[in-house]
C-alpha cells in the first residue's frame, strides 16, 4: 500500500464489506461459540428473528416512523430558525457579535441535560420530544452556516459589487448561493447528530419509538430486540445520509461536491 | 471634465500590532482621456493596485480625490467595469449567467439582457461555451468570460488588475491580442477607457497608449511612456525594432525600482 494513492472502486466497495462480514463473523464466534451469555448478548440470528417478531406482532413499524416524524420535526423547525440566522450573522458582523457569545455558550449545554426540565414544561408529549431535537440542532446549525457564510470569498464579493449590487444583491445574489452547498452538507451533518437526541429523548418518559422500544426490552431482558433496534437506527441514518448526499449532488451540480 | 482624473491621490495602511501604518500611495496625480489605453507598470508591491481598487471604489483613498467624467467615486459602481487577476467567476452560475449578474442587477429585461450577452460571447470567442460553469473552463476562458461580464454592464472605464497573471505565457498573449480586438472594435470614438495594471514590460508597451512607470513602495508615478505604434496590432508589433527600444527603455526604469524593492 501507497500512502495516499487512491484504490479502485471495486477495490473499495469489497474492503467495505469486507469489515461488515468480520464483524457479523466476530459477533456470530463469540455467541454462538458461547463464550458470551445470551442473556447479555443475543447472537445475529437472534435478533433477527427478535426484530420480525417486533415488526410482525408488535408493531415495530409504527415505532420507526415516530421516531423519523420526531428527528425530521424537531430537526426542520430548527433548521427554519438556524439557517436564516446563521446568514444574516456571516453576513453582517454586528449580528454576529450580538449573538455570538451566547450561541457559543449554549450550543456547549448538552441536550439531553434539558430532558427533565422539558418534561416539567411541555409534559411527556411530542413537544417535549420535538424541544430535545431543536435544542440540541439549533445552535449547532447556526454556528456552522455563521462560519460558512462569513467565509464567502471576499474576491467574489467584490466582483458583485463592480457589476453594480447592492447590499442586498451581494446578500442574496452572491452569499447565500456561495454557502448553500456547505449549509446542506453541514445540515447533513447535524442531522445525524439528532437521531442521537432522540434516541435518549425516548428513553425517558416516551410511549412509542425505537428508543422506548429499546427501554422495554431492557426490562424483558431482550438482548436481541435491543440491538435490532440499534441496527435500526443505524440503517436509517446510512439511508437518509445517502439520499441527503445525492440531493445535494443534484442541486449543486456546479460545485462537484 | 471627461474621463478620469485622479489628483493628490493617497493611501496609507495602519500598522499591525507594533508595526507602523505603511505608506502605499504617495501624492498621485493622473489623467486619462476618453478611449485611452493606459498600462500602469509596476514592481510587485508598489502600491498599482491599491491604485486601481481606489479608482474601483473597493478601497478608500486616506487623500486626494478621483473622479470620472465630472463625478467623485466613492463606492464601486457598474459605471466602472473590473477584471481581477484571481478568478472571480460566480461558480455556481454558467457563462451566460455570469455574463448576465450585472445586467439583472440593473434591471435590464432579460430578452434584451441576453442579446447584450450573446453579443459579447460572440466577441471573446466564447460560443458553444455558454451554459459551461466556471470549473469546466480553462484559465484562459475564465478570464475572457470575466472580460466579457465587465464589458457587458457598458462601464465607463474598464480596470484590469493583472487579468492574465495566473495565466501561462501562450495563453497570455493570445489574450492580449483578444483584449486588443475586443477594445479596437468599435470606433476610435467609442472605444472604453482602459487602465492596465501589470508588471510584465512586454505585456504594458504591446497594449496601451501610455505606459506609467510606478516607483517601489511607497507608490508614485515616475515615469511616463508614451507608445506610438499604431492600432491595430497583432502579436508581430512585438519584433518591431521600436518596440524592443521602448521595451529597453522600460527595463531601465524599472529595474532599479525591482531592486529597491527587493531591498525593502
Amino acid at each position: 500500500m501507497e500512502p495516499l494513492k487512491p484504490v479502485t472502486a471495486t477495490t473499495r466497495l469489497l474492503l467495505g464489506i469486507g469489515f461488515f462480514i468480520l464483524f457479523l463473523a466476530l459477533w456470530a464466534l463469540v455467541t454462538e461459540g458461547g463464550y458470551v451469555q445470551p442473556l447479555f448478548l443475543a447472537s445475529p440470528g437472534r435478533a433477527l428473528a427478535a426484530g420480525w417478531s417486533l415488526l410482525t406482532e408488535y408493531g415495530f413499524l409504527h415505532d420507526i416512523g415516530m421516531t423519523i416524524w420526531r428527528v425530521l420535526g424537531g430537526f426542520l423547525l430548527a433548521a427554519a430558525i438556524a439557517v436564516p440566522l446563521g446568514l444574516m450573522m456571516g453576513a453582517y458582523k454586528g449580528v454576529e457579535a450580538f449573538f455570538e457569545p451566547f450561541i457559543s455558550f449554549a450550543r456547549y449545554l448538552p441536550a439531553s441535560a434539558f430532558i427533565p426540565l422539558l418534561i416539567l414544561w411541555a409534559g411527556v408529549g411530542e413537544a417535549q420530544k420535538l424541544a430535545v431535537i431543536f435544542i440540541g440542532s439549533v445552535f449547532q446549525i447556526v454556528i456552522m452556516v455563521t462560519v460558512i457564510a462569513g467565509g464567502t470569498r471576499m474576491d467574489l464579493v467584490e466582483a458583485a459589487y463592480t457589476l453594480g449590487a447592492g447590499r442586498s444583491g451581494i446578500l442574496r445574489r452572491v452569499i447565500i448561493p456561495a454557502a448553500a452547498p456547505q449549509v446542506m452538507e453541514a445540515l447533513r451533518l447535524v442531522l445525524g447528530w439528532a437521531w442521537t437526541y432522540v434516541i435518549v429523548a425516548e428513553l425517558i418518559g416516551a410511549q412509542s419509538g425505537i428508543g422506548h422500544m429499546i427501554m422495554d426490552s431492557q426490562r424483558l431482558l431482550d438482548t436481541g430486540q435491543m440491538i435490532f433496534g440499534i441496527v435500526v437506527i443505524g440503517l436509517i441514518g446510512l439511508v437518509t445520509d445517502l439520499l441527503f448526499k445525492r440531493l445535494n449532488r443534484r442541486l449543486f451540480r456546479w460545485a462537484a461536491l | 471634465m471627461q474621463g478620469l482624473s485622479i489628483r493628490g491621490l493617497t493611501r496609507t495602511f495602519p500598522g499591525q500590532g507594533s508595526a507602523g501604518p505603511t505608506l502605499a500611495l504617495q501624492p498621485t496625480d493622473l489623467d486619462v482621456a476618453p478611449g485611452e489605453f493606459v498600462s500602469i507598470l509596476g514592481p510587485s508591491g508598489c502600491g498599482k493596485s491599491t491604485l486601481l481598487r481606489i479608482v474601483a471604489g473597493l478601497d478608500r483613498p486616506t487623500g486626494g480625490s478621483v473622479t470620472l467624467n465630472g463625478r467623485q467615486v466613492t463606492r464601486p459602481g457598474p459605471d466602472r467595469g473590473m477584471v481581477f487577476q484571481s478568478y472571480t467567476l460566480f461558480p455556481w452560475l454558467t457563462v451566460e449567467q455570469n455574463i448576465l449578474f450585472g445586467l439583472r442587477e440593473r434591471r435590464v429585461p432579460l430578452p434584451q439582457a441576453r442579446e447584450i450577452a450573446a453579443a459579447y460571447i460572440a466577441r471573446t470567442g466564447l460560443r458553444g461555451f455558454e451554459h459551461h460553469w466556471p470549473r469546466q473552463l480553462s484559465g484562459g476562458m475564465q478570464q475572457r468570460t470575466a472580460l466579457a461580464r465587465a464589458l457587458a454592464n457598458d462601464p465607463e472605464i474598464l480596470l484590469l488588475d493583472e487579468p492574465f497573471g495566473a495565466l501561462d505565457h501562450q495563453t497570455r498573449e493570445l489574450m492580449q491580442e483578444l483584449l486588443l480586438e475586443v477594445w479596437g472594435a468599435d470606433t476610435p470614438a467609442a472605444r472604453k477607457t482602459v487602465l492596465f495594471v501589470t508588471h510584465d514590460i512586454d505585456e504594458a508597451v504591446f497594449l496601451a497608449s501610455r505606459v506609467l512607470v510606478m516607483s517601489a513602495r511607497p507608490g508614485r508615478v515616475k515615469a511616463e511612456v508614451p507608445v506610438p505604434l499604431p492600432y491595430p496590432r497583432d502579436w508581430t508589433v512585438k519584433t518591431a525594432p521600436e518596440f524592443g527600444a521602448l521595451k529597453a527603455r522600460l527595463m531601465g526604469e524599472i529595474r532599479e525600482e525591482v531592486r529597491k524593492a527587493a531591498l525593502a
